[in-house]
């Protein structure tokens, strides 16, 4: 070892000297490569992106032959795809580029985020306690009909909000019966809950409304329009009007990490996922724990489908609306490693490429419907696990028997 | 048949086996547990059930069910005739033509799961089926019958082992679970039809660029048509094939040294890893067969009676999904699967078309979710342990009392 490399030895340049800070520079490059062709910056050279994606990209072979070989790949690869975006973006009309990334954009993934938001909160509750949820998929259906009729016939919101996650909770009762009493698969029984939401909501839509559009008129979730920012030039039409229910969905994220990580009822909960004989050994009901985790979660995920009917879909439902955003919400639970924040993080990045492939739409009209396979895509690449690996509870998804 | 004969069960306890964990042990033991008694009280229950929200919902439950199965064709077998003139018989060879499809799509679920593995991409594997079997039955028109219809159907069935083949090497590459990326792959193939016979796509028919429907394919892979007519929707041979499949799948999984590896994997990976047998190889082989079945399905389709689909049918379309109720139902086995496909086919032909509007105590729309909700019921039922544990303990305490007397 020569005194150059001595000089340096310091914590901060041991941390410059990590593969894996690399790695995530270089990935955040990758993304800032195709960042720079688009508005405010808007380069309308392929200079500039070119330059910073291979930097990306040289930086990613670099971590990858340091020893962190998914994360310098995946470095690799977002280098590659920002000079693609960086270029493609250059080459089209600034008019299409400012009407697909403006502030506007910024609201629309927050709405897409949101049914996401609750539907991962909700995953994380009955996955903490030990129990598999595949079936959030059918609870945010069974919300997101049963929301709409409450607020119909109920004639507010409210109503429908209630009535909506009443109707989720009772779908993750039946489930919660199957998996925690009955021993049942929990991804068979989950199947067979998204199955029976998919018919009863469909069944219950043509007997109360033929199968048509709930007619007009419906109280929807109304919007929080905050008073010094809702005029403002960007962060007017990006925050200042925003549903309560995305506002909602922020607190959910930060109460659940209270919760889950603060409180003697998280710690009970985490006991149970993770060792739930242990946790029956020190007295805690594993059962009761468990059953109330799943019927949460099913308050929420159809808390999360009331929101896509009543709220983003302006008070309409049609057949199969949640269209797998619960298994997204799924995925985003699993990404953010079983976390609320990650969670979050996980879900604003889905419902981004959601907002995104819906505004795409301006560049061509037959090529539009296949951009909405974006939020799919990315789902696919993320439970692949490109970045990083995640740890599930211990005991998730297997049934406890008591002694 | 591929299912242990009761009597000769190792000692060991339902409990037991149960304990072990893994899904595939658990429905060993339901293989075992009570033979065909398990899968009829669950249909039987889940059609209670689906009753009793008809009946709630003010209709009657009983001339529901009769419009169903009379709209099925099952009446035939009271006046059994191939005259398609009568509407018994017409309605059963449309019901024959449903089976067809959801005997591949339950072989498909069926397979992954003798793998350990639950396969619910079997949606969009059959619909990769049905869009390459659209292009490859339009594209080469001009040769001559049966290499046309070989090309597309092998390709539509290779085609849809790639896409399930994905989710298996996701699973052994990286261990992602299949369950999410399988629905992934649905949603994706979904929009990619969209966008496919979509307004301006490149396999939208250019006859009429304002209705999105696909191109016809050419006659020439067109399937023989072997009871009734091509234009009437007739009973096509892919019939045949799709009960070559059920030996097939039969022949492979029990007689054949991949078959006993797949279920090796199924059983215990570890175990089976300890023997010598790749897992990895095994779980992205099993996911490509059991595409290759749902692809297949797609082709059958496509080649054999709808020739051409509408960007609206894609998500409609629910046979890949009803695959997974048919091979629980059927317990994993080709004699089950058989039977869940007829049973299914006939709800699925009885409560769509079958059923005539107005005529009829009840809506076929309603209907069509009604088998929804038995589908839902039946998986939910046949995936509880505890039930057939339940079956499992009566029979063994019938059979001593039985000994005795």
């Amino acid at each position: 070892m020569n005194a150059w490399v001595q000089r340096l030895d310091n914590p901060l340049s041991a941390w410059l000297r990590d593969p894996a800070a690399t790695g995530y520079a270089a990935l955040f490059l990758g993304a800032f490569a195709a960042f720079l062709a688009i508005p405010p910056i808007q380069a309308r050279t392929v200079t500039w992106p070119i330059v910073v994606g291979v930097v990306a990209a040289t930086l990613g072979i670099w971590t990858a032959t340091r020893g962190r070989r998914r994360l310098g790949y995946g470095a690799v690869a977002a280098g590659l795809i920002g000079i693609g975006l960086g270029i493609l973006a250059t080459r089209s009309g600034t008019g299409n580029l400012n009407a697909v990334f403006n502030a506007q954009l910024i609201a629309q993934m927050f709405a897409s985020s949101t049914p996401l938001i609750f539907g991962a909160i909700a995953g994380m509750f009955s996955e903490r306690s030990g129990v598999v949820n595949v079936g959030l998929e059918g609870m945010m259906l069974m919300g997101a009909f049963w929301g709409v009729y409450g607020a119909d016939v109920g004639g507010s919101w409210v109503v429908g909000l209630i009535i909506g996650m009443a109707s989720g909770g009772l779908l993750a009762l039946v489930y919660a019966y199957f998996a925690i009493h009955l021993r049942a698969d929990q991804i068979v029984g989950g199947t067979a809950v998204n199955f029976l939401a998919l018919g009863i909501t469909g069944y219950f839509f043509f007997q109360l409304y033929q199968g048509n559009y709930v007619s007009s008129g419906v109280s929807t979730i109304p919007n929080v329009r905050i008073p010094g920012i809702a005029g403002t030039h960007f962060l007017g039409p990006a925050i200042g009007n925003l549903s309560i229910m995305i506002w909602a969905g922020f607190a959910l994220v930060i109460v659940s990490y209270i919760v889950v990580f603060k409180t003697p009822i998280g710690l009970r909960i985490r006991a149970c996922g993770e060792h739930p004989r242990a946790a029956d050994t020190v007295g805690i009901n594993v059962y009761a724990i468990r059953y109330g985790c799943v019927v949460l979660s099913g308050l929420l995920a159809a808390a999360g489908g009331v929101y896509l009917s009543d709220g983003r879909g302006g008070g309409t439902f049609n057949d199969n609306m949640t269209e797998g955003r619960g298994f997204i919400a799924l995925a985003a639970m699993i990404f953010g490693n079983w976390r609320p924040a990650g969670a979050f993080a996980a879900a604003l990045l889905f419902g981004f490429s959601d907002a995104l492939a819906l505004r795409l739409q301006v560049y061509s009209p037959s090529a539009s419907t296949l951009f909405r396979v974006l939020p799919y895509v990315l789902t696919l690449i993320a439970v692949a696990g490109v970045i990083g690996r995640t740890i599930p509870p211990a005991a998730d998804g297997k049934p406890y028997r008591k002694q | 048949m591929s299912t242990v004969d009761p009597a000769n069960v190792p000692p060991e306890t339902p409990e037991e086996a149960a304990r072990t964990g893994t899904l595939i042990a658990s429905i060993a033991l339901k293989q075992r547990a009570g033979g065909i008694v398990v899968p009829v009280l669950t249909a039987l229950l889940a059609f209670l059930i689906g009753g009793l929200v008809v009946l709630a919902t003010g209709h009657d439950p009983l001339k529901a069910y009769n419009d169903i199965l009379d709209g099925a064709g099952l009446n035939w077998v009271a006046h059994p005739t191939t005259n398609l003139v009568n509407t018994a018989a017409y309605n059963l060879s449309q019901t024959l033509l449903q089976t067809t499809a959801l005997i591949l799509c339950g072989l498909a679920v069926a397979f992954a799961f003798r793998c350990g593995m639950f396969n619910i991409g079997g949606q969009g594997q059959y619909l990769i089926g049905l869009y390459v079997a659209n292009w490859l039955g339009h594209d080469f028109a001009g040769m001559s019958l049966a290499p046309h219809i070989l090309i597309a159907v092998g390709g539509a069935t290779l085609a849809g082992a790639a896409w399930a083949g994905i989710a298996g090497f996701l699973k052994a590459a990286v261990g992602a679970h299949e369950v999410i990326s399988t629905i992934m792959l649905n949603w994706i193939a979904i929009w990619i039809g969209e966008w496919l016979f979509g307004d301006g796509g490149p396999l939208q028919n250019p006859a009429n660029a304002t209705a999105p429907i696909s191109n016809d394919i050419a006659n020439s892979a067109k399937l023989p048509v072997f009871w009734g007519e091509q234009e009437l929707q007739g009973l096509h041979i892919g019939f045949f094939v799709a009960l070559a499949a059920l030996v097939v799948f039969f022949v492979i999984l029990n007689r054949t040294t991949l078959g006993y590896e797949v279920r090796a994997v199924g059983f215990n990976p570890e175990a089976a890893a300890y023997g010598g047998i790749n897992v990895r190889k095994n779980l992205i082989r099993a996911m490509a067969i059991s595409g290759a079945f749902a692809g297949l399905a797609g082709a059958l389709d496509m080649t054999g009676y709808l020739y051409h689909y509408g960007q609206s049918d894609i998500p409609v379309s629910q046979v890949g999904f009803l695959g997974i109720a048919v091979a629980l139902l059927g317990r994993n086995t080709a004699a089950g699967v058989a039977i869940g496909g007829l049973l299914f086919g006939a709800l699925l032909f009885g409560t769509t078309h079958g059923l005539q509007a107005g005529s009829s105590s009840i809506d076929p729309s309603l209907a069509g979710n009604l088998t929804y909700i038995i589908q839902g019921l039946i998986v939910l039922f046949v995936g509880a342990d505890v039930l057939i544990l339940y079956v499992w303990n009566s029979r063994k305490r019938l059979r001593p009392r039985a000994a005795t007397t």
